[in-house]
């Protein structure tokens, strides 16, 4: 059988090819970049003679999934097939890139790691990835601010796309917004090879009473792109995962960066107030 | 879960009604991401008597007589003006005029409570008809197109809708009013011919076509009404589309109208208003039994060539259509991330000034004396003190363009209202939260707040309720017309 990278491999080469000798015209759903704000597989009409045709583009138009997209015998049409192995691509992409280092510098981040090292290891051991490199604790010590009320970061989880593709956006309104409610809001930093739970050492290392880790959500073939907020208060390492208050689907198709930003130093206010975050909250 | 009692009163051409019903609302978003509060259900709780609608004089309301029924009936709901948190009265048809409007909000004026008190226009007064006649929920549950004709004493009020979209509106003066008549009583047949006793002049255009004389202080036969009726019931088929446009269409079109024309019938059709009754029910009652033509009209479309091919559904309302559509379907709620100042709502009546696309992006591109300009001239030709102001907003914004945005804002509005009056923006886009921290930052001492998903036209007037579940979200009605 072969490697889902060498058979990603193989069509990207037999696509460069077909565009290169000119002979063949690739349409917008299986250029490497979907022009934007369209959904490359729903704006295809590949059933043939639908019944209704309008209720159909109604349909597509409310699910990203792939509906109403015909078949050949018992299977996918190529057209669809090769626009859902591109996306799954892009997902994995998403999951095995790193984030830029020049956008983290250009947004003047620290940048540390946890205990994973490198990429395969962050996937394969999530309990690595909850930990902190001993290099990392001492670069926040030195630098970050001590005791605050609120210690903000980013991390790249599952997707590196979210996080490029949202934090320029969501950090300042965040910060802002903070201190404009009159918190201490502690030195924004950025985490590499990082999982959730990593925010329970943040929160113990430099003494925060709410941390919240901007951070990027398994891909899945709708969007790369999804990033949450995992907010905790008091926090400690071992912490149980229900004390955390979640704000997920972050990206521009869902809850855009900027409005995600303003909702969530709502809730770290309330969650200051009334001293607790997760079902505690709820409650 | 929260709930609002909400009133509907729809003050009409022939008939004045009233219903109270229940409006109940939810965070219908799951536990881990962003609230998304909206209606999720609506209840009718009380339906008053139809009365006609008193008039001084042909045109001119009794607001007095309004006045009297509308307190019996909260008298005999049960309920006092301060029960009520939304609603709306609705003054249609050929009552929509100024002088009545002004009357009629005079007259209830200490019924004020939360409600409001508008004119529809005959473009609002379709889709008002339409969802509360049950063919809008239709379209949306059959995922398709149906187009609802509510016909009541002076207009038929059309509108498409395409699986709960409005697709266009079209009214026009049919009714069942427009002919009014008296029995001859020295008359002794078994059907006796009646008296004219007045005529619109859509009816007499109708009479035209049909080749009838039609006059007051003469009788006329039943079988000449009958042909005006089909006159009416083939320019109603013209209208929607399942027929020739009528020649009589230009000449009866409601002054306001749209004129939409339909690329294709619509799959259902839908009766509401007076007329509807008698379109889906025939009794051996008299067809002069109200004095009018509405019987014989709604007999004539029952058995209209072009009518009879298509396919009809009968919604939950017919002649309360009007009316239960203004109680349950013009308060809206904003969005759930919204930012306002403590006490700042309700405000009412407040006129929108809306910017266009392109102007946005100019005071987005550093243009400030544009909006300063559109601000200061909106409060100068508006005779209400205050303002909001409406944007479609960005789609992904950051923070750097909002704050942008909020500076030009606070300086075009600052400068221009008076002292006191609060700054409040509307925004299509789901961005009001961050917009509203933005506006904040600026400093500006002002009240201040910022709400989204509302859809808001230029001239439209504003209100915003007092904030629900624990201040997530504030009701809004949005109000094409207020004064004809």
């Amino acid at each position: 059988m072969l490697d889902e990278k060498l058979i990603a491999l193989i069509t990207e080469e037999v696509v460069r090819q077909l565009t290169a000798s000119g002979r063949v015209i690739l349409p917008d759903s299986l250029s490497a970049e979907p022009a934007e704000g369209k959904d490359p597989v729903s704006t295809d009409r590949l059933l043939e003679d639908p019944l209704d045709p309008e209720a159909l583009e109604r349909m597509k138009k409310r699910t990203t999934a792939r509906i109403g997209v015909g078949k050949a015998g018992a299977r996918l049409k190529t057209k669809t097939m090769l626009a859902l192995r591109a996306d799954h691509a892009r997902a994995q992409d998403s999951v095995f890139a790193d984030v830029d280092p020049e956008f983290i510098k250009r947004l003047g981040l620290l940048s540390i790691e946890s205990q994973a090292g490198d990429r395969n290891t962050h996937i394969t051991r999530p309990d690595l990835g909850r930990k902190l490199c001993p290099k990392g604790v001492e670069a926040l010590l030195a630098h970050c601010e001590k005791n605050p009320d609120v210690q903000i970061y980013a991390s790249d989880g599952l997707s590196s796309a979210a996080i490029e593709a949202n934090l320029e956006k969501i950090l300042p309104v965040l910060v802002e917004g903070l201190t404009a409610k009159g918190l201490k809001v502690g030195t924004p930093f950025y985490l590499r090879f990082g999982r959730v739970a990593a925010e329970d050492q943040v929160a113990e290392v430099l003494g925060a009473k709410v941390v919240c880790v901007l951070i990027g959500e398994r891909p899945g073939l709708a969007t790369a792109e999804s990033m949450s907020a995992y907010i905790v208060y008091n926090s400690y390492v071992g912490i149980p995962e229900a004390k955390r208050t979640v704000v997920s689907n972050i990206h521009k198709d869902g809850l855009t960066a900027v409005e995600a930003g303003a909702y969530i130093t709502e809730v770290i206010q309330q969650i200051l107030d009334r001293k607790a975050s997760g079902v505690d909250l709820v409650k | 879960m929260a709930q609002i009692l909400s009133v509907g009163i729809d003050i009409g051409t022939s008939t004045t009604q009233l219903v109270f019903s229940r409006i109940e609302m939810d965070n219908t978003a799951g536990y881990f991401t962003a609230p998304r509060i909206a209606i999720t259900g609506k209840e009718i709780l009380y339906k008053s008597q139809v009365y006609f609608t008193p008039l001084k004089t042909q045109t001119l309301i009794d607001a007095d007589a309004v006045r009297e029924i509308v307190a019996q009936e909260f008298r005999s709901a049960g309920y006092s003006p301060a029960d009520t948190q939304t609603g709306a009265v609705i003054i249609t048809g050929e009552s929509a005029r100024k002088e009545n409007s002004a009357a009629v909000l005079q007259a209830l004026s200490d019924f004020a409570g939360e409600f409001v008190v508008s004119t529809a226009g005959p473009d609002l007064e379709s889709i008002i008809a339409g969802k509360g006649s049950g063919a809008w929920q239709y379209s949306i549950d059959n995922d398709c197109t149906v187009v609802n004709l509510d016909i009541g004493g002076g207009t038929s009020n059309i509108v498409f809708f395409n699986a709960g979209d409005t697709q266009g509106k079209i009214c026009l003066d049919v009714g069942g009013r427009l002919i009014r008549l008296g029995t001859d009583q020295k008359m002794n047949q078994k059907e006796p011919s009646p008296t004219v006793q007045y005529v619109s002049y859509a009816a007499a255009e109708a009479a035209r076509l049909a080749g009838v004389r039609v006059e007051v202080g003469q009788s006329i036969s039943r079988s000449d009404l009958r042909s005006i009726c089909d006159a009416f019931a083939d320019c109603l088929a013209g209208a929607i589309g399942i027929a020739p446009v009528s020649p009589l269409q230009e000449k009866i079109l409601t002054p306001g109208s749209d004129v939409y024309r339909p690329a294709r019938p619509s799959r259902r059709i839908c009766f509401s208003g007076g007329v509807a009754d008698c379109i889906y029910h025939q009794n051996g009652e008299d067809d002069l039994r109200y004095g009018d033509i509405g019987p014989i009209l709604g007999r004539a479309i029952r058995e209209n060539r072009y009518f009879k091919e298509q396919k009809w559904i009968q919604g939950g309302e017919t002649i309360r259509a009007t009316v239960v559509g203004a109680g349950t379907y013009t308060t809206n709620l904003s969005g759930s991330t919204i930012f306002y100042s403590e006490g700042i709502f309700p405000v009412k009546n407040v006129p929108a000034l809306k910017l266009t696309k392109d102007e946005q992006w100019a005071i987005l591109g550093g243009d400030t004396q544009l909006l300063r300009d559109k601000v200061r001239w909106f409060l100068e030709q508006s005779d209400a003190p205050r303002m909001l102001l409406a944007l479609q907003g960005l789609p992904d914004p950051d923070f750097a363009t909002l704050k942008k945005l909020a500076g030009a804002i606070v300086d075009a509005m600052d400068g221009s209202l008076a002292p006191g009056e609060p700054i409040i923006v509307v925004v299509e886009r789901d961005i009001a939260k961050a917009l509203g921290i933005a506006l904040q930052q600026t400093g500006c001492g002002r009240k201040m707040a910022s709400i989204d998903s509302v859809k808001i036209e230029e001239g439209d007037y504003v209100d915003i309720g007092r904030p629900l579940m624990d201040g997530l979200v504030v009701p809004v009605v949005v109000k094409t017309l207020l004064f004809g």
